[in-house]
């Protein structure tokens, strides 16, 4: 090919066939996105900042950065452009039904935002003085009203950050009031069908996992229970409604067991948007249940984060909450920060889950979303989260499997891959051609308790339309995977950003941060 | 209910096509005697416009740090934040996107969760950095279950310039994971014999830098006898901007460094969410917790990026997992990331050296009031000073003249009276010579 100086070519020259269709790899007006480290360079920025005044001098010490700093910049425009290019390289709720069982995604209402963005709100520092932040306490402490209110519980621990977070701090709470009694105890029973972080907290803790098989119905037999059941025994981790989709119906008298043996009940509170309004947790016996905000009150999770996970806790538990908490008296919210304040007020709190407050901004988020439902709205909500799964389940149950029947479900339904057998199509194959559908792909392979799960979760914020579109588009699927069309099914997706992704390549030899590329022989040469 | 778009027409249709007659016949496994017949007792839904006057209400009783000469920090910072930083995070395929679990359409998050992982490696001078934790201070908690899996030891040693609320959350987990812990004496002016404290037990050292009193230290002789005895260097930051300016600690010999992220992208949110940063050596990676975003190929031999080593993890090794961490805080690394990259190295050392001279001139400032003592003679952007009154009366009385003038030491560590009368004071590139001589008048005042 002929170059000018520049290297541009100055005639067409011939088209390697390895070459992709267009210069930029544009597709659709999609532009191949190189990283910021292949673009940026050192000296670039996009803010400007004044000149640091030279007449003062460093009181740094002598540790000052001895090696430059090497991480490129970008000017405003090009990282604005990066980052919308690499958004639109995303699946989101905003754009279309994401099924996520288990994980509930629903409407990110932008009310949320605008009010976690009020000054009094974001722009407060956790260590200010208290007297410089009535509001703040009083949005955790009316927070915590709705919390405890809604579930039937007496106290609540706000600060843990996350689902799993609060897993943990229900199991310290378990400890911790075992330690207080004088026991010791060694064993936490955790059903097959538990999320995966159910064990994993109670192992984090030293517990001894023992696990409980599910019933050919998908739910804990409470004789199961019982017979694992002994004075060793600290607790029972429950997941209700569990990952199959259904409510625990024994759960009363599973929780009655346990306090029976002088264990503790936490239940998963993954699962409350099914059941919020219909029925409360503090009525079936639960001691402690994590809330994950984000999925009954809708707050965002931005690419898998931040999650926000309080701690509602039961009379027997609520003396344990770890510190801070926000006490209301007559004299408005009172801050308790440290343990002589806890101890007090006549509270034993097992410690500190994380520094500060917790997520305040979530706090606001899902305040602001308990106020626009109201309790009524609430009700309503999981009315409808629960309409919504089983429409779906009644719209496919008669060209999918259903491995525990036609019966009614929560708030997600749950499909195994028995209608797959013979064609050669897996679960994987299957959700990856929803891709090209448009969907987001449902929640795979989990729970374990059934082979290739396929979990739908569809939630309150889906209309009747988009369920009719989705359904006739699953039907869809299952018919072109029954008349073989496997080729289709085996490539998906095939419209997607990226075509599938080799992951087993990735963790063999994991490459995780971006390198230089290796300088070229004849550079090296010079 | 504006959030709920099915209409009566459409529940009704519904019921009908799954064959039931009444909603309730859809909740029949929860027991009739537990099945709640009546509203809770809280208020019914209200229109946008009341939702809105009811939090702003709220909001309006706070003093917004912006709204004052403002010098508080110990752990959570006030800088500037360009714009086009929440305008991007506030994208819908961004905020509402779930974790990139089907990695073809997700490649938006995953690429910036790889960019931000180099980042955070080249920061912190760490060989891989993992998709970000909760905070600083549970990443600290985890970093020290890590020392105990490699190391297979027990202790760890806490040095007295930690966050006291980073020890009580390293505190709380250890206690119950059964780990003993060795926490040294506050130490405002960084002069603890943290040597002494390491022996062949020792499966730890955390020190934090710049500390919780804003002092500077050389961490390498502590990474040296570390070592020497198979113990790891555990490196603390809670203000990372000072790494714009400061030796990494992965030059100083850290093997694993934990920070708080919040100063690069994010607000102050009265304490979360918050960017939990962790980076360590390339050996022990396997160990160590949360997501990573690692690079790989697509089908076509393009490349693209999907979360990986998940095996370590909770969703296939239950109790044997290595944490029982299943997330990160996804946006404010996405926040983290886009700040960072708006800085690049250069603009990240003019933020770093704004920090470091807005604190020397309040140093001097404040040196200046009578009876005010400045305990630190090396330090970043944040300093410890002794007042001659009780330290939470002079902040008490400095708020009530409108200016926010730091953390009274007595507030996190409320048991030592010898911490009586010192106050953590922070300055960062947003106060102008106005704030620092409102500052230093009112405390003039105040002490008088």
């Amino acid at each position: 090919m002929t170059m000018n100086r520049e290297g541009r070519p100055t005639a067409p020259g011939e088209v390697e066939s390895t070459m992709p269709d267009t210069f930029t790899g544009n597709r659709a007006l999609r532009i191949e996105e190189p990283v910021i480290f292949d673009v940026g360079t050192a000296e670039a920025t996009g803010v400007d900042l004044p000149e640091p005044d030279s007449a003062v001098t460093s009181r740094l010490g002598g540790l000052e950065r001895s090696e430059p700093l090497d991480l490129p910049g970008l000017a405003e425009p090009e990282a604005m452009r990066h980052y919308v290019r690499l958004s639109q390289k995303n699946y989101a709720i905003d754009m279309g039904l994401y099924p996520l069982g288990s994980c509930t995604m629903k409407h990110n209402p932008r009310l949320n935002e605008k009010m976690a963005r009020l000054p009094g709100f974001a722009d407060v520092h956790p260590l200010q003085p208290v007297s410089t932040v009535p509001g703040a306490l009083k949005l955790i402490a009316e927070c915590a009203r709705w919390l405890c209110v809604s579930t039937g519980m007496e106290a609540v621990a706000m600060s843990p950050k996350a689902g799993a977070h609060g897993e943990l701090c229900g199991m310290m709470a378990i400890k911790a009031a075992h330690a207080a009694h004088g026991e010791d105890r060694s064993i936490v029973l955790v059903p097959e069908s538990a999320h995966g972080t159910n064990p994993a907290t109670a192992a984090l803790l030293g517990y001894k996992v023992v696990a409980i098989p599910a019933r050919k119905d998908g739910t804990v037999d409470p004789a199961a229970v019982i017979e694992r059941l002994s004075d060793d025994v600290a607790g029972i981790m429950l997941t209700n409604p569990n990952t199959c989709g259904l409510f625990e119906r024994d759960i009363v008298e599973i929780a009655k067991a346990v306090h029976e043996a002088g264990a503790y009940f936490y239940c998963d509170g993954a699962n409350l948007n099914a059941i919020l309004g219909k029925a409360r947790p503090g009525d079936l016996g639960v001691d402690c249940m994590h809330i994950n905000l984000h999925k009954t009150f809708s707050t965002p999770h931005g690419g898998g984060g931040p999650g926000a996970g309080p701690v509602v806790l039961s009379e027997r538990l609520s003396a344990f909450a770890p510190l801070p908490y926000v006490k209301m008296t007559a004299d408005g919210p009172e801050l308790i920060e440290t343990l002589g304040d806890a101890e007090a007020d006549g509270q034993k709190p097992f410690g500190r889950m994380t520094a500060f407050h917790g997520q305040m901004g979530m706090f606001v988020r899902a305040m602001t979303y308990m106020l626009s439902h109201g309790a009524d709205g609430l009700r309503q909500a999981s009315e409808d989260a629960v309409l919504n799964a089983n429409y779906v389940r009644a719209g496919l149950q008669d060209v999918m499997s259903l491995p525990f029947g036609e019966r009614p479900y929560m708030h997600e339904v749950l499909f195994d891959d028995s209608f797959l057998d013979d064609t050669g199509v897996s679960t994987l194959d299957f959700a990856k051609a929803m891709i090209d559908e448009g969907f987001h792909p449902m929640t795979m392979y989990f729970p374990l308790v059934v082979h290739g799960a396929m979990l739908i979760e569809p939630t309150e914020s889906e209309s009747k339309a988009s369920l009719d579109l989705f359904v006739a588009t699953l039907r869809d699927l299952v018919m072109r995977a029954k008349r073989g069309e496997v080729d289709r099914f085996k490539g998906a997706p095939w419209y997607a950003p990226r075509r599938r992704l080799d992951e087993t390549a990735a963790a063999r030899h994991p490459v995780l941060k971006w390198t230089p590329p290796e300088p070229q022989a004849a550079d090296a040469a010079e | 209910m504006r959030y709920l778009p099915l209409t009566d027409t459409d529940r009704a249709d519904m019921l009908q096509r799954i064959g039931v007659a009444a909603i309730d016949d859809l909740f029949v496994d929860i027991p009739e005697d537990v099945r709640l017949k009546d509203l809770v007792d809280l208020p019914k839904a209200a229109g946008e416009m009341s939702v809105e006057r009811q939090m702003s209400k709220m909001a309006a009783k706070n003093v917004a740090a912006g709204s004052v000469p403002f010098f508080v920090g110990a752990g959570a910072y006030r800088h500037h934040v360009p714009a086009t930083v929440d305008h991007l995070i506030q994208r819908s395929e961004f905020l509402t996107a779930y974790t990139p679990y089907q990695p073809e359409i997700s490649q938006g998050t995953l690429q910036t969760l790889f960019e931000f992982q180099t980042q955070v490696a080249g920061l912190t001078g760490m060989d891989v950095a993992n998709a970000s934790m909760y905070d600083g201070s549970t990443a600290t908690a985890e970093a020290v279950l890590m020392a105990h899996r490699l190391t297979r030891r027990k202790k760890a040693v806490l040095s007295g310039g930690l966050h006291p609320q980073y020890r009580e959350v390293v505190r709380n987990l250890s206690d119950m994971a059964g780990d003993d812990l060795v926490c040294l004496a506050p130490d405002p002016a960084g002069t603890e014999a943290i040597l002494d404290e390491i022996d062949n037990d020792t499966s730890c050292v955390v020190v934090q830098t710049p500390s919780f009193y804003g002092q500077l230290t050389d961490l390498t002789a502590i990474a040296e006898k570390a070592h020497a005895h198979k113990a790891l260097l555990i490196a603390v930051v809670t203000e990372i901007v000072s790494l714009g300016a400061l030796q990494p600690p992965g030059a100083m010999g850290a093997d694993i460094v934990v920070a708080e992220g919040q100063s690069i992208g994010n607000s102050l949110n009265f304490g979360g969410p918050y960017v939990g940063l962790f980076a360590t050596r390339q050996n022990f990676v396997r160990q160590m917790p949360g997501r990573l975003a690692g690079l790989t190929t697509d089908a076509e031999g393009r490349r693209g990026y999907v979360l990986t080593l998940s095996t370590r993890e909770q969703h296939i090794r239950r109790e044997k997992a290595t944490s029982n961490i299943c997330t990160n805080s996804g946006l404010c690394a996405l926040a983290f990331t886009i700040h960072m990259t708006l800085l690049g190295a250069a603009g990240l050392k003019r933020l770093a050296m704004l920090n470091h001279q807005s604190a020397v001139k309040l140093a001097d400032a404040l040196a200046g009031v009578p009876g005010v003592e400045v305990l630190n003679e090396s330090f970043f952007n944040e300093f410890t000073i002794r007042t001659p009154k009780p330290a939470s009366d002079v902040i008490e009385a400095l708020a009530e003249k409108d200016v926010l003038g730091g953390v009274p030491v007595s507030r996190l560590e409320p048991d030592d009276d010898d911490l009586a009368n010192l106050i953590v004071v922070a300055a960062t590139e947003i106060n102008s010579d106005d704030d620092r001589q409102a500052y230093a008048e009112a405390l003039t005042e105040v002490l008088a």
